[in-house]
């Protein structure tokens, strides 16, 4: 079967396979989007002792997909004054990095679809253009709510892009490549969990985990949303289905962070303990318990203002990361990486 | 190596291609009745009193700098720690130069009040 196909497509083989294993990334994504939604919901209504959605389907499971349906049969508004291929170019923007850095991601050490030596690089770089979807949908949309929270939200991001920067260094000198692979498999040990970056790299999560929620504009860092003072901020134009791709690439984001913070500080795959066997499903496990905070976050605190997020980003998390760094690279120097404990991580 | 970066290639078309897709499917299936009410730029129920172009606060821009010169430090970066082990102390010190000469630029700013928003 396969050698056949192989036959049939010929020298486009390594495409057409390519394809059909970013179709399987790409449509659980998908899935985990749609119930992430309805996680979220569930999950704060809870905490606020409501029931959540519970009218579609059993449990109100199929309520993501009503809501997609719905999402697809309304009108898409091109507002008047509005520059129609930018505005139209904005949800594209967004969505293509939120998904395209996936192809890097590793689940398993061989379960990658393109394991490339610069990964933590181009996640770098792809994941910084999400900035520009949201700049052009608001600039676009010609509406001065959509054009402030474009405004907010860029320089926020842009904000918090250098603290996650930082944080990223140190990671790379624990583990001595840019490979997610390679940044995983220097977790591994003996020790199982308690060899995982995030303990000597514990101020460095935290700041992760943090500008991670505001990069993806996440409560309580949403002022670029900030439904009560600027409706809906950079996509209050847009409706229907353009709606429906930023909605989407927030939460992909969402879940790319996950996966992220779990590869980097708390190991992959690999199994917290020693007497049971590695596997995808702790990579999945820890990327759900990421995504439990960033929805208990949004039911706990509320809005940040938007000088106290510069300050936070600028005044704090910067010097934080600065001086962790520094920290880590003294650490890593011969006679203090070799002491008892010390060797456990800096190796 | 190079074949790796095909399916790179790759995922990124098909990121673009959702997002092209997608409202292409919307526009399809949703209904198309324009009114100048409905086109009009949302505002609370008023009319738009003037160009949503409008001037912004300077400090957007500073922050836009200050990002700039903190992004391409993180690029300067990434290199050393990778190779952090092998370079040892000498690295670890020439580094340390360097970034001291960033944080007086960046205490510099912090007391030129380069970071207040009130």
């Amino acid at each position: 079967m396969m050698l056949m196909l192989q036959d049939f497509f010929g020298p486009f083989w390594p495409a057409v396979w390519a394809l059909v294993k970013i179709v399987v990334i790409v449509m659980p994504m998908m899935g985990a989007v749609a119930y992430l939604t309805l996680a979220e919901r569930k999950v704060i209504g809870y905490m606020q002792i409501r029931i959540g959605p519970n009218r579609v389907g059993p449990l109100g499971l199929l309520q993501p997909i009503a809501d997609a349906i719905k999402l697809l049969m309304k009108e898409i508004v091109v507002p008047a004054g509005a520059d129609k291929f930018l505005f139209l170019l904005g949800p594209v923007l967004s969505i293509m990095p939120a998904l395209a850095a996936w192809a890097v991601i590793p689940f398993t050490p061989e379960l990658v679809l393109s394991n490339v030596d610069a990964s933590l690089l181009y996640i770098m770089a792809i994941t910084s253009m999400g900035v520009y979807g949201v700049v052009i949908a608001g600039w676009a949309s010609n509406s001065k709510y959509a054009f402030l929270g474009a405004m907010r939200s860029a320089a926020q991001i842009v904000s918090y892009e250098i603290a996650m920067g930082f944080a990223l260094v140190t990671v790379l000198m624990m583990s001595h490549s840019l490979n997610l692979l390679e940044i995983v498999k220097a977790q591994q040990g003996p020790l199982g969990f308690l060899q995982w970056n995030w303990i000597p790299l514990f101020p460095m999560f935290v700041v992760y985990v943090i500008a991670g929620t505001a990069e993806t504009n996440r409560a309580p860092f949403d002022v670029a949303e900030g439904e009560s003072e600027i409706v809906a901020g950079f996509h209050v134009e847009y409706s229907g289905m353009t709606f429906a791709i930023f909605f989407l690439a927030e939460y992909a984001n969402m879940i790319l962070i996950s996966a992220l913070t779990s590869i980097m500080f708390m190991g992959g795959w690999l199994s917290p303990v020693g007497f049971l066997p590695d596997g995808m499903l702790w990579l999945f496990a820890k990327m759900s318990f990421v995504l439990f905070l960033f929805l208990w976050f949004r039911a706990t605190f509320p809005r940040y203002r938007y000088d106290q997020i510069m300050r936070l980003g600028w005044k704090v998390l910067i010097p934080v990361t600065l001086v962790w760094l520094v920290v880590v690279g003294i650490l890593m120097q011969e006679p203090l990486r070799g002491l008892p404990v010390l060797n456990i991580w800096f190796h | 190596m190079v074949q790796n970066y095909l399916a790179v290639l790759l995922f990124i078309l098909v990121g673009l291609g959702v997002g092209v897709i997608a409202p292409l499917l919307g526009w399809i299936l949703g209904p198309r009745r324009p009114d100048p009410q409905k086109n009009s730029p949302y505002e609370c129920g008023f009319e738009a009193f003037e160009d949503a172009r409008m001037r912004f606060d300077v400090r957007y821009y500073l922050v836009a700098i200050l990002f700039i010169l903190f992004d391409l430090e993180i690029a300067f970066l990434f290199p050393w720690a990778v190779v952090l082990k092998e370079v040892g102390l000498f690295g670890f010190v020439a580094m340390m130069i360097f970034l001291g000469i960033l944080v007086v630029g960046f205490v510099y700013e912090w007391v030129k009040g380069a970071l207040e928003w009130d």
